[in-house]
Formats: C-alpha cells, sequence, structure tokens
C-alpha cells in the first residue's frame, strides 16, 4: 500500500500525483516509471515518474485522464492508499554529454520531460526544451522547465492569428535553418514521438523517444509491450522504454495500443454508471 | 521421470521404522493382498463439462470420507514401496495412506508435511502419473496405481476445512535476517522452512499477490485461490513478512539488501520470460504470451470485466499453441470465457504431450480440439492490425531428440490456413533475467539459468542461494518445493555457521 501525499489538478484533466513511496524514491532515475492500480479493481497502469524527492520519500508523477484508471486516479484524495505502487520500473535513460539537447514534451510530457532536461543539464548539455500545448491555458510546469533548460520554446495551437504548428514542424525549421542538434529526446503521445522521430530522420540526429505501448507487469514477464524496434521484437518495460525513433515500427504501436478501444470505452460507462448511482443515493 | 535409482539410508530407515509399527502390522493383516487389489480405484467427483465450461470454479470436487478410505484400503503397504522413489521429495506415502485407513486425516496431513509443505497444491497439480503413481507396485500388479495424488489431496483439505492447521512452535528468534526473492512455491517454502527455525524471514515479490505461477498462472477451475492464501496466511503466521510490489533488482539490489542487514538470500524468482516463435505476425493484436493471457484472467479477474478493470479479448475461434500444462490451461480458459472452437495446436503427437493426464482427459471432455503434428508457420491480419488467421503446416514424427521424444519435421508443400481471432502462445518460458542483470558476478548457464551446487542449492556468491524454475527452466512445483526444502536446510547451516 502506498499513501498519497498529494494530487492536483495542474490545468483541465492533468493532474499531478505524489505518493509516499520512499524505496522508489531512493532508486529513480529519469526515464523510469512506475505501475500502479488505482483501487483494488483496476489495471496496472504505467506512469513515468516526473521527479522523487529523497528526503520526503516520494515520488511524483503527471497523469492525463484518457479513460477509466485514469478517471479513478483523479478522484483520489491526500491519505487514500494505492493497492499497487512499484517501481522504478523500466531501463533509466542514457544520461550524458551529447552537445545540445533538445527535450520535447506533450501533455503528460512536460512533465515528464522534467527529470530528462534537469539531468541533461547537469551533465553539462545545453539544453533547448520545446513544449507542445494544445492552447496555452493548458500549459503547466512553465517555470520548473526554465530552471533546467538553457531556453523554452512553447507550442500552441491557439492564436488564430498565428500559424498553427506542431512541435515536430518547429524542430523541422529549426533544422532546415541549421542549427546545430545533437540529441533528441520526445516524450509524450505517440502521435508526437513519431511525427519528431521523421523530423529529425533526415539529419540522422538520434530521436530517443518514451514509448508508451500497453502494459501489464511491467517485470519482463507477459509480453504485453513488445514493440518492433529495427529487426527485434523488444519488451518496452524492460528494455525500454527509451528507443530509438528511428527504427520504431510506429504503425505497429498505433495499432496495438487500440487493441482494446471498444473494452475501454465500455469499462469508462460502466464505472462512470456506478459513480452517477453511488451519488445518486 | 523422476525416478531416483536409490532412496537415501535415512529415507529407508525413516520408511522401515513406520512400516515396522505395530499398528501397521495389524493394519496389514485385516486385509489381503488379493482384496485389496480387487477394489476398484476411486473415482474423482468432478463437475460435468458441460457445466464447469460456464464458469472458473473446480472442475474435481474432492473424494468423499469413505471413498478416501476405501481408496486407502487398496495400497498394499509394501515392503518396499517403489512410490516414494517417484516423489521428488520422498514422501512416506504408505504411512500417510495407511493412516487415512484409518480415519487419522489430521495425523496424515503432517505425516506429508514432513516433507511436502504445500499437500494441497500438490495434491491438485503434481503429475502423479508420471511420478508416484507411475512406480507404485499395484500398477505393476494390476495396471491401476493407488490415486496418490487424490489422496494428499484429500488430507489436505479435511485438515484446511476442520481448521486444524498445525502451527509449530518456533525456537527464539535466531537475530538472523534471510531474504526470499520471489514469492512462487520456491520461495514460500523457503520462507516457511527457515521461518520454523527461528530465523527472520522476508518474502520480496514483484507482483501484488504471492504464489507465483499459482496466482497468475494456474486457473481457479484448476487450483482455487483459497488454497493458495491458506498457505500464504500460514507462513504469516509463523512469522514471515511479505513485502509485495517489490522487485528486487529495481526497488533494490541484492547488494543493497545485503547492506541492510540481510545475510543469506534465497532466488526463486521463476522462469518468467515469455518465449515466442519468431514468425512472421506474431505482433498482431490478439496474440497473447500464455503468461499474459492467463495473467490478465487470473491475477487481474479480467473474466469478471467489467466489475474489474482489465480487458482480455474473448476468441470466437482460438487456437493454442503448444502442448504442455500451460498450453492446456489457456485452451479451458478460453472455452469459459467463450470461444466456439478452442484449439490445441501442438507440433507432435497425443503421445508427446507433456501435459498432465488429467488435464488432457478434462480438455478433451470440455470439446477442446486437438490439432495434432501442426505448426504455425505466419499470422495473417486484417486492416486494423488484428489477427484473422494463422497458416500452418504439417508435422512428421523423425528420430528422438535429446529429450528422446521423437523429432517433428515439417512435411513441405503441406501449409494450409486456418481462422483464428485470438491466439494464445504456450510454447515454454526462459528464466527471468532481472536478477542475473543486477547481480554482479552471478555464475549463470547458457539459457540464463542461475547455476547452482545441486547438492546445497548455493550459487557461486555466498550466502546466495537459488532454486525452482529460475534454475530449472520450467519444472514443476513439487520439484520448485524440493529446491526450497533443500536450500533451506543449506542457508539454516550457513547461518549456523556464521
Ligand atoms: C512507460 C509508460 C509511461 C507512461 N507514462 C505516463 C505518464 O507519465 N502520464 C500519463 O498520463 N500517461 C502515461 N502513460 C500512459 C498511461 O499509462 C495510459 O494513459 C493509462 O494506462 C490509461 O489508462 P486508463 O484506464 O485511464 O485508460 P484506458 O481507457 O484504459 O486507455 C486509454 C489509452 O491508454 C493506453 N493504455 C491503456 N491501458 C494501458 C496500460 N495498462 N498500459 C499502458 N497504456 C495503456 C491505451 O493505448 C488506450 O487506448 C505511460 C505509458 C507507458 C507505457
Ligand atoms: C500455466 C501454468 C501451468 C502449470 N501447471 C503445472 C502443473 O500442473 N503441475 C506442476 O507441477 N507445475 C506446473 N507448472 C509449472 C510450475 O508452476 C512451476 O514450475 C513453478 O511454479 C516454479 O516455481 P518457482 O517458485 O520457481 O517460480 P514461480 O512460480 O515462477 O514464482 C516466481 C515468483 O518470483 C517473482 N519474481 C520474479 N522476479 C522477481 C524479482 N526480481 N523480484 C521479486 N520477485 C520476483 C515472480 O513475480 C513470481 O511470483 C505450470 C506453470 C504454468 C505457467
Ligand atoms: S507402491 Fe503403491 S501399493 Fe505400494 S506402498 Fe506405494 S502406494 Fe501403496
Ligand atoms: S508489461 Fe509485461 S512484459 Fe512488459
Amino acid at each position: 500500500m502506498a499513501k498519497i501525499v498529494q494530487k492536483k489538478k495542474l490545468v483541465p484533466n492533468i493532474y499531478l500525483l505524489e505518493v509516499e513511496a520512499p524505496e522508489v524514491a531512493k532508486k529513480a532515475r529519469p526515464g523510469q516509471f512506475v505501475i500502479l492500480m488505482p483501487d483494488e479493481f483496476g489495471e496496472r497502469i504505467p506512469l513515468t515518474i516526473a521527479d522523487w524527492d529523497i528526503k520526503r520519500g516520494t515520488v511524483t508523477s503527471v497523469f492525463m485522464v484518457v479513460g477509466t484508471s485514469t478517471a479513478k486516479l483523479a478522484g483520489v484524495r491526500p491519505g487514500d492508499e494505492l493497492p499497487v505502487y512499484v517501481g522504478p520500473l523500466g531501463r533509466p535513460s542514457e544520461i550524458d554529454y551529447f552537445g545540445t539537447v533538445l527535450c520535447a514534451g506533450g501533455c503528460f510530457g512536460l512533465g515528464a520531460i522534467f527529470p530528462l532536461a534537469r539531468a541533461y543539464k547537469q551533465a553539462g548539455n545545453r539544453v533547448v526544451t520545446f513544449l507542445d500545448v494544445r492552447a496555452r491555458y493548458l500549459l503547466y510546469w512553465e517555470e520548473k522547465l526554465r530552471a533546467v533548460s538553457d531556453e523554452v520554446h512553447i507550442i500552441s495551437r491557439d492564436d488564430q492569428n498565428l500559424p498553427q504548428e506542431y512541435i515536430s514542424w518547429r524542430l523541422k525549421n529549426l533544422l532546415e535553418q541549421g542549427r546545430q542538434v545533437d540529441r533528441v529526446h520526445v516524450v509524450g503521445c505517440t502521435y508526437l514521438m513519431s511525427s519528431c522521430a521523421e523530423a529529425t530522420r533526415p539529419y540522422k540526429i538520434k530521436t530517443i523517444v518514451s514509448l508508451n505501448p500497453i502494459m501489464l507487469d511491467g517485470t519482463g514477464m507477459c509480453g504485453a509491450c513488445r514493440v518492433s524496434v529495427g529487426e527485434a521484437t523488444r519488451f518496452a518495460c524492460v528494455d525500454g522504454p527509451d528507443f530509438d525513433g528511428h527504427l520504431v515500427d510506429w504503425n505497429e504501436l498505433y495499432a496495438r495500443r487500440k487493441a482494446y478501444l471498444e473494452e475501454e470505452t465500455h469499462s469508462l460507462c460502466h464505472w462512470q454508471a456506478r459513480v452517477y448511482e453511488e451519488e445518486a443515493i | 521421470m523422476a525416478e531416483k535409482d536409490e532412496l537415501s539410508a535415512e529415507v529407508k530407515e525413516r520408511l522401515k521404522t513406520e512400516y515396522q509399527k505395530p499398528w501397521r502390522q495389524e493394519l496389514r493383516r485385516t486385509l489381503s493382498v488379493k482384496e485389496r487389489s480387487k477394489i476398484p480405484r476411486q473415482k474423482m467427483p468432478e463437475r460435468p463439462a458441460e457445466e464447469r465450461i460456464k464458469d472458473f470454479g473446480e472442475v474435481n470436487l474432492g473424494l468423499e470420507t469413505e471413498a478416501a478410505q476405501m481408496e486407502a484400503k487398496r495400497c498394499l503397504d509394501c515392503a518396499n514401496p517403489a512410490c516414494v522413489k517417484g516423489c521428488p521429495v520422498s514422501i512416506d506415502i504408505p504411512s500417510f495412506v495407511k493412516l487415512i485407513e484409518i480415519g487419522e486425516f489430521v495425523l496424515a496431513a503432517r505425516k506429508i508435511k514432513e516433507t511436502n509443505s504445500l499437500p494441497a497444491i500438490c495434491g491438485r497439480v503434481c503429475p502423479q502419473e508420471i511420478q508416484c503413481e507411475a512406480l507404485c507396485n499395484l500398477k505393476k500388479a494390476t495396471g491401476v496405481p493407488v490415486a496418490i495424488g487424490n489422496l494428499e489431496r484429500f488430507v489436505a483439505d479435511f485438515e484446511r476445512k476442520n481448521g486444524e492447521i498445525f502451527i509449530p512452535s518456533i525456537p527464539a528468534p535466531s537475530g538472523k535476517k534471510v531474504a526470499v526473492i520471489g514469492a512462487g512455491p520456491a520461495g514460500l517454502t523457503v520462507a516457511g522452512e527457515l521461518a520454523k527455525k527461528g530465523h527472520q524471514v522476508t518474502v520480496f515479490e514483484a507482483l501484488h499477490l504471492a504464489g507465483g505461477v499459482l496466482v497468475y498462472g494456474i486457473p481457479e477451475f484448476r487450483l482455487p485461490k483459497s488454497i493458495l492464501k491458506a498457505e500464504v496466511d500460514y507462513l504469516k503466521r509463523l512469522g514471515v513478512e511479505i513485502k509485495l510490489n517489490f522487485v528486487v533488482g529495481k526497488t533494490a539490489t541484492l547488494e543493497d539488501l545485503r547492506a541492510e542487514g540481510y545475510e543469506a538470500f534465497f532466488i526463486g524468482t521463476g522462469a518468467g520470460l515469455p518465449n515466442f516463435m519468431k514468425i512472421p505476425g506474431e505482433n498482431l493484436i490478439g496474440i497473447y504470451s500464455a503468461n499474459e493471457y492467463l495473467t490478465r484472467v487470473n491475477l487481474m479477474r479480467a473474466y469478471d470485466f467489467p466489475r474489474y478493470d482489465t480487458p482480455v479479448l474473448k476468441g470466437e475461434r482460438v487456437a493454442v499453441i503448444g502442448g504442455g500444462n500451460v498450453a492446456m490451461d489457456s485452451v479451458r480458459t478460453a472455452k469459459r470465457l467463450g470461444a466456439k472452437r478452442a484449439m490445441i495446436i501442438y507440433r507432435r503427437s497425443r503421445h508427446e504431450m507433456p501435459a498432465r493426464e488429467e488435464e488432457i482427459k478434462h480438455a478433451e471432455e470440455e470439446g477442446i480440439e486437438f490439432h495434432f503434428l501442426t505448426v504455425p508457420v505466419r499470422y495473417i491480419g486484417d486492416e486494423h492490425g488484428r489477427v484473422k488467421a494463422m497458416e500452418c503446416q504439417r508435422m512428421e514424427l523423425g528420430e528422438p531428440d535429446a529429450s528422446g521424444r521423437r523429432r517433428p519435421i515439417p512435411v513441405p508443400g503441406s501449409e494450409f490456413t486456418v481462422e483464428v481471432d485470438l491466439v494464445v502462445v504456450a510454447i515454454g518460458q526462459s528464466p527471468n533475467p532481472l536478477i542475473p542483470q543486477t547481480t554482479a558476478g552471478l555464475k549463470v548457464g547458457k539459457w540464463g539459468n542461475i547455476e547452482v551446487d545441486w547438492s546445497t542449492m548455493a550459487t557461486n556468491i555466498e550466502g546466495v542461494y537459488a532454486g525452482g524454475d529460475i534454475v530449472r527452466g520450467g519444472a514443476t512445483v513439487i520439484l520448485a518445493m524440493g529446491d526450497g526444502r533443500l536450500a533451506a536446510a543449506s542457508i539454516d547451516e550457513y547461518l549456523k555457521r556464521k
């Protein structure tokens, strides 16, 4: 059982979750994740470690509400306990001095990219951070990210007077202008990651993506998380979640993430109906 | 399979002492060998196939008291009980069977527990037909062995249901801390044995329930979770601490645990890495490893979706690749989840199938289709990346291979296509690499299995022992448990020496 220390709405639909997990905090490294279960009936879902505090003995994640598990999590209160909270899982990201590192994050990835930017910075890199938000009001952790970045670019699509753009377009522009970038690291939705990988491909800039296939145990026991990378099938929970974005079979990942679309909708309706029933009583 | 050339002198002595006890001599005289041999083997009562495929309730109902005692009468109480040689942990089989005959069920359970800590489980899942029952002298005489497994189950269930679980008195704390990694049958056995010796034992388990394969793999219809829970509760009463949601190698390494004061370690992390065939299309949606499929259904209770949130795909035409217990469990699970066709695709013939005989029989009764001498060569998907068909090839049997079974050879030009919407790959597991990867210097073999000294179960690192599937590759519950007992004895020795 892991106690919830803090849950906070950062922006609509995106929440911060801080959990008491001293052992996980002690071992956490950038790029790793935890697996948790919101309640006894819940699914085991992975969330990236967005920050940790060894002294407080806590681990923080940022999550976006997309279905039953995340909706349940949005309803937890400080003091509640999660029946499962295990980690840190996955291989830590490779942190080294590369020169200029471009960190790109979208939706929950604004949080998840933070420890990476911080670590790249500490390793002496020039850190350029790209934040993708649909609209300005969805921006969070800007100050935190500025503190660990040399440059922060916010790419949003709410100003009708400005040309609509996505990170990958801005990235492409930047590279076309001849800007030196030695490594790119992207965390966010599959579209964000695959499009950034396409943008850097012609320039052969190593682009690390933090893949998000459906997971179950997170310890390499089931193979639910398998992804095709180059010629090989890899288990993202133990071989990743970081992979070379230029080698990932994106179409397969898109398809596999949709494996349970029907069941997920059913599950959410079922749970919402129950919640409304309980509220009605 | 498990026949030992000779029993150890100690076991022989133990058997002889019991054999010569007056009550045993007297009991032998009450019925002649001939009369005993005439009693028919008592049938295990089971739920009818058409009823049981609608739910996940247990198939076997267990022998009634009279039937159990009648079955016990069949045992000839041999002077030279061959059955014991077939048992990997040398249970004193005639003693416990004769205790059943005289109605001393609780004593019978304790007799088994002298060498086997998990009889309710082994009575259900051991492949008795190739172990104790294979060697039973009555089988040699009549062709039908004593139902040793069913009797083992009977006494263990009796003990549990009557609240007669015996909690031994525990010696004064030794002050030594032992870390057991993995809560499968191997780890749980070590924990129980060492707690009884007064050591302070902590079991670290990656998942959120203890039991290993017994909880995530073997389905409820074969091994009810309540039985496992009783075993785990028993360990807790012995003072064992179980730390769930703790992945050794990630949450803390073995060396971190050493720094926290643990003095001895047992690695029982199992063979958790599923093998795939590496054929085209294997990553299509609807193709599961058996581990994933069974974990979704058993551990995460997807059979009760949407009450439980974890989904599982339900196929109408399900193909399970493999012929072992894992394949049987998967295909019978698919049937219970509503499959119209639930098929076993196995590359050899029925004769070579490694599954327990009883599981094959149950599967046949439940309308499972068996396709022998067949292998998939390629999966075909639809436009959404979901599997819709499987191309197979026929095989024929050639010369025996290293395992002594005849090697399957593909028949050229025999390809054909089967429509499927769900495939479960059950072709074996490899040792879980997490601990070897994170424990500097730990010696592993070619297949990633941890190497041990078989006389003590010690690894090459001081104070670190290992057993079960992580050492043997995929094996059995009783072998994992046997390793656990041996390792526990060695660890106790080691701690005393230290
Ligand atoms: C390594 C990793 C790190 C992640 N980090 C974060 C994070 O920091 N913040 C965040 O908001 N999200 C993160 N995700 C995604 C997050 O796990 C899913 O959004 C979550 O599981 C959705 O569950 P749900 O029940 O709310 O939604 P559902 O309705 O069940 O699913 C919505 C979508 O989420 C994906 N999903 C469903 N179940 C799982 C599962 N068990 N494992 C992985 N993906 C699943 C599917 O593609 C699905 O279409 C991460 C995923 C991975 C693999
Ligand atoms: C579906 C299925 C059916 C079977 N049927 C039978 C049968 O009928 N009869 C029979 O005799 N045998 C059967 N077997 C085989 C038998 O279950 C195994 O041989 C036995 O469970 C091995 O026990 P173990 O303790 O070595 O490992 P496991 O039971 O595999 O347990 C290992 C445990 O360690 C945990 N773990 C792994 N890594 C770590 C880590 N780094 N940190 C913490 N914990 C960790 C795992 O989560 C797991 O709980 C079956 C196996 C399967 C999969
Ligand atoms: S070999 Fe068979 S008949 Fe003889 S003691 Fe063992 S179980 Fe009884
Ligand atoms: S989630 Fe099961 S192997 Fe990765």
